[in-house]
C-alpha cells in the first residue's frame, strides 16, 4: 500500500516535471521573442529588457533558473502587464475560475448520479430512453455550441439572463450550465451502466432475500458500489472544467484564469502562459494522484500492482 | 407391384445410386460458414441507430467533399453588396439581374459579413472538420497500435518503460499542451513552408499540420493502452508459438497474427476517436488556433458568428448544429460498431 502511494506520488512529480520542461522549451521555440510586437522599442532597450528578464543567458541556464524559482512558486514577472508577477495574476484570477468550476462539478455530480440511477432502475422504459437520448446529445455537443446557443436563446432572444461578466447569481446560470453539460451527460451514462452492472449482482438478491427493503438495499448496497467508477472520473472532469473554462470564460467575458490564458496566448505573454500551464497541470495531476490513492482505500477489491 | 415383405433381405436398388450434388454439398457443409466480417456486418445492419448515423455521415460527406466542387459559389468568393444577406434572399444587384431574366443561384443560408455565400462555407468547413477527424484518427491508429503491440509483445522492461511514458502522457492535461504546441510550432512551420521543397505545407496550411502533429504526439496513448492489453492476452495463444517455431520474425508475428486479431477493437476505437478529434479541432478553431483564414472550419465559423450574434443569429445555427450532428453520428456509429464487433464488450 505504502509502496503504491510512493510510486503514485513519484509518477505525479515526474509528470509535473516533464510538463514544466516541455512548456519551457516549447515557449522558447517560438521565434521572435516576446518584445517583437512592440516595434517602437529600440535595439538598446530590447537588449536591456532581455537582460532584465534573463533572456540573454544560454537556454540551459534560463531553464535551470526558471525551474528553480518555479519550484518555489515564483513564475517571474508578466511580460505584458507591467509590474505584476505571474503568481499574482494566478492568485487573483484563479478563485473566479475555481468557484465557477466547483459549482459546475457539484451540479454535474448531483444531477448525473441520480439521473443515471433512475435510468438504470427504469431500464427499457420511456424514462430510460429519454435520459439516454439527452445524455448522448450532451456528449456530442461541444461546449462552445452550448455556450453560444444558450447565450442566444436566453440572453438575446428571451432576454431573461445576463450574458457577460460574473457579478450576480443570475450571471452564473449560463456559464455553469455550459460548463457542466458534458460532465453531467458523461456521469449519467457512467452511472447508468455501472448501476445496471451492480443490480444484477448476487449480493443484491441476497440483500433483498434477507428482508432489506428496496430503498435500503438500493442506498446501502447498490449506490455505494455503483458510484465507484464516477469517483475515477472526478479527476478527468476537473481537468475538463478547468480547460473548458477557456471557451466559457472567453464567450461570457468572465475575468477568470481561463480567459486570462487565452488572452495571454493572443498577447504572447510567455511567462503568464508558462506559469498558468504549469499551475493548472500541477493542479490536475495532483488531484488525479490523490483520487487514485483514495480509490484504493475506498474499494479494497482493486488490486493495483 | 406387391407389397414388400418386411422380413425380406432383398436390397433396394436406389440406395446404391451415386449421390446427387446437393446431397454431397449437405454432407460436406452443414451450413455456409459465416465469416467474422459478415457476422459483424449483419449485426450492424440490424442496428437501426447505427445505420441512420452511417447514412447521415455519408450525406454530410457527400455535401462536404463533392458538392462544393460544382457549387455556383466559391467559399472565398466575396460578392460586393451582398453582405449579411438573410437566408434565401438576394442583394439589390442580384435582384436586378433576376429581373433582367438571368438565373441567380439562391444563398440558401445567406451570406456572411464579407458577402461570402454561407452555405458553401459551411460545407467546406465541415470538409475540414471531417478531414481532421479522419486523418488524425488514422495517425493515432498507426502510432497507437504499433506502440501498444510492441509494448505488449515484448513485455518485461521494454513494456515497463514504454508504459511509464504512456502514463506520463496520459496524466498530462491534454488541452493545455495542445494549445501550447499549436501555438509554438505555428511560426517555425510557416518559416519551413517558405523554403523550397516544403511548399506543400502552405497548401495544407501550417495550422492544420500543427493540429495533426499535436494529435500524433498526445492522443495515441488511449489506443496504445487498449491494443497492449489485447496483445498481452493474444500472445499466449498457441498459434503465436507455432508461428515462431516456423521461423516468423517479430514484425511478422505482430503484423500478421497479433494486430489482425485485434481488428475489431481497432475499428471501434478508431471510429470513436474521430468525433473526439473533430471535437478538439473545433475547440482549437474556436479559440483561433485552428485553420487559417479564409479557410473555414465549423469551429471558426461558430466563433465568427458570435460577434454578430444579436443581429445575425442564423449564422451561428448552421455550423453549431452541423458539428453537433457530425459528432453525434460518429459516436452512435462507434457504439453500434462496438456492439457488432464484440457483443461482450457492450457497456
Amino acid at each position: 500500500m505504502l509502496k503504491y502511494i510512493i510510486k503514485r506520488i513519484f509518477l505525479a512529480v515526474m509528470t509535473i516535471f516533464v510538463v514544466a520542461t516541455i512548456t519551457f522549451f516549447l515557449m522558447n521555440m517560438v521565434p521572435g521573442g516576446p518584445f517583437v510586437a512592440e516595434k517602437s522599442i529600440s535595439a538598446q532597450a530590447q537588449a536591456a529588457l532581455h537582460e532584465k528578464f534573463g533572456l540573454d543567458k544560454p537556454l540551459i541556464v534560463q531553464y535551470k533558473n526558471y525551474m528553480l524559482s518555479a519550484a518555489q512558486g515564483d513564475f517571474g514577472l508578466s511580460l505584458k502587464q507591467r509590474g505584476r508577477t505571474v503568481s499574482d495574476i494566478i492568485i487573483s484570477k484563479f478563485p473566479v475560475s475555481a468557484k465557477l468550476g466547483g459549482i459546475a462539478v457539484l451540479l454535474a455530480l448531483s444531477l448525473g448520479i441520480p439521473l443515471g440511477s433512475i435510468a438504470a432502475l427504469n431500464r427499457g422504459k420511456w424514462l430510460d430512453d429519454v435520459i439516454i437520448v439527452i445524455a448522448t446529445c450532451g456528449i456530442a455537443f461541444p461546449s462552445f455550441v452550448i455556450c453560444t446557443v444558450g447565450m442566444y436563446v436566453f440572453g438575446v432572444y428571451l432576454g431573461v439572463l445576463p450574458t457577460m461578466g460574473l457579478t450576480t447569481p443570475a450571471h452564473y446560470v449560463l456559464p455553469v450550465f455550459a460548463l457542466s453539460f458534458y460532465p453531467t451527460a458523461y456521469i449519467t451514462r457512467l452511472m447508468r451502466s455501472s448501476m445496471l452492472d451492480v443490480i444484477g449482482q448476487d449480493y443484491m438478491r441476497t440483500a433483498r432475500a434477507k428482508g432489506l427493503s428496496q430503498m435500503a438495499s438500493l442506498f446501502k448496497h447498490a449506490l455505494r458500489n455503483a458510484i465507484l467508477p464516477v469517483i475515477t472520473y472526478v479527476g478527468p472532469m476537473l481537468a475538463f472544467t478547468l480547460t473548458g473554462s477557456f471557451i466559457v470564460e472567453k464567450i461570457f467575458v468572465i475575468p477568470g484564469l481561463g480567459g486570462q490564458f487565452v488572452s495571454s496566448i493572443v498577447n504572447r505573454d510567455y511567462t503568464v502562459i508558462m506559469g498558468t500551464t504549469i499551475f493548472l497541470a500541477t493542479l490536475v495531476i495532483t488531484i488525479n494522484a490523490l483520487i487514485d490513492i483514495l480509490y484504493k482505500f475506498i474499494d479494497p477489491r482493486i488490486q493495483l500492482k | 407391384m406387391t407389397e414388400k415383405n418386411p422380413l425380406s433381405l432383398q436390397l433396394k436398388v436406389e440406395d446404391f445410386l451415386p449421390a446427387t450434388d446437393a446431397e454431397k454439398q449437405s454432407l460436406t457443409q452443414m451450413r455456409p460458414g459465416v465469416s467474422f466480417w459478415k457476422d459483424a456486418m449483419r449485426r450492424l445492419r440490424k442496428n437501426k441507430v447505427a445505420m441512420i448515423s452511417l447514412t447521415v455521415i455519408l450525406i454530410v460527406m457527400f455535401f462536404s467533399f463533392i458538392v462544393p466542387n460544382f457549387y455556383p459559389y466559391q467559399y472565398e468568393l466575396q460578392i460586393k453588396g451582398s453582405e449579411y444577406l438573410k437566408p434565401m434572399t438576394y442583394s439589390t444587384q442580384e435582384q436586378l439581374r433576376i429581373d433582367a431574366g438571368e438565373k441567380v443561384f439562391p444563398h440558401i443560408l445567406g451570406t456572411d459579413n464579407l458577402g461570402r455565400d454561407y452555405a458553401v462555407r459551411v460545407m467546406v468547413g465541415s470538409r475540414i472538420s471531417l478531414m481532421v477527424g479522419l486523418i488524425a484518427s488514422a495517425i493515432i491508429l498507426l502510432i497507437g497500435s504499433t506502440y501498444g503491440a510492441v509494448s505488449g509483445y515484448f513485455g518485461g522492461w521494454v513494456d515497463l518503460v514504454m508504459m511509464r511514458i504512456v502514463d506520463i502522457i496520459y496524466t498530462v492535461p491534454d488541452i493545455l499542451l495542445i494549445v501550447l504546441i499549436s501555438f509554438a510550432i505555428r511560426d517555425p512551420l510557416a518559416i519551413l513552408a517558405a523554403k523550397p521543397g516544403f511548399g506543400w505545407i502552405q497548401t495544407v496550411g501550417p495550422n492544420l499540420i500543427s493540429i495533426f502533429l499535436v494529435f500524433a504526439l498526445l492522443y495515441w496513448v488511449g489506443m496504445a493502452r487498449i491494443v497492449r492489453s489485447q496483445v498481452l492476452a493474444l500472445k499466449q495463444n498457441e498459434y503465436v508459438t507455432a508461428a515462431r517455431a516456423l521461423g516468423a520474425g517479430t514484425g511478422r508475428i505482430i503484423r500478421k497474427h497479433l494486430l489482425t486479431n485485434t481488428i475489431g477493437t481497432l475499428i471501434v476505437t478508431t471510429t470513436l476517436q474521430i468525433p473526439s478529434s473533430i471535437f478538439t479541432e473545433s475547440f482549437l478553431s474556436f479559440l483561433g488556433l485552428g485553420v487559417a483564414v479564409p479557410l473555414p472550419s465549423l469551429g471558426s465559423l461558430a466563433s465568427d458568428a458570435l460577434n454578430g450574434l444579436n443581429s445575425y443569429p442564423y449564422l451561428l445555427m448552421a455550423p453549431a448544429l452541423l458539428i453537433s450532428l457530425i459528432i453525434l453520428s460518429f459516436n452512435l456509429l462507434g457504439d453500434g460498431l462496438r456492439d457488432a464487433f464484440d457483443p461482450k464488450m457492450k457497456s
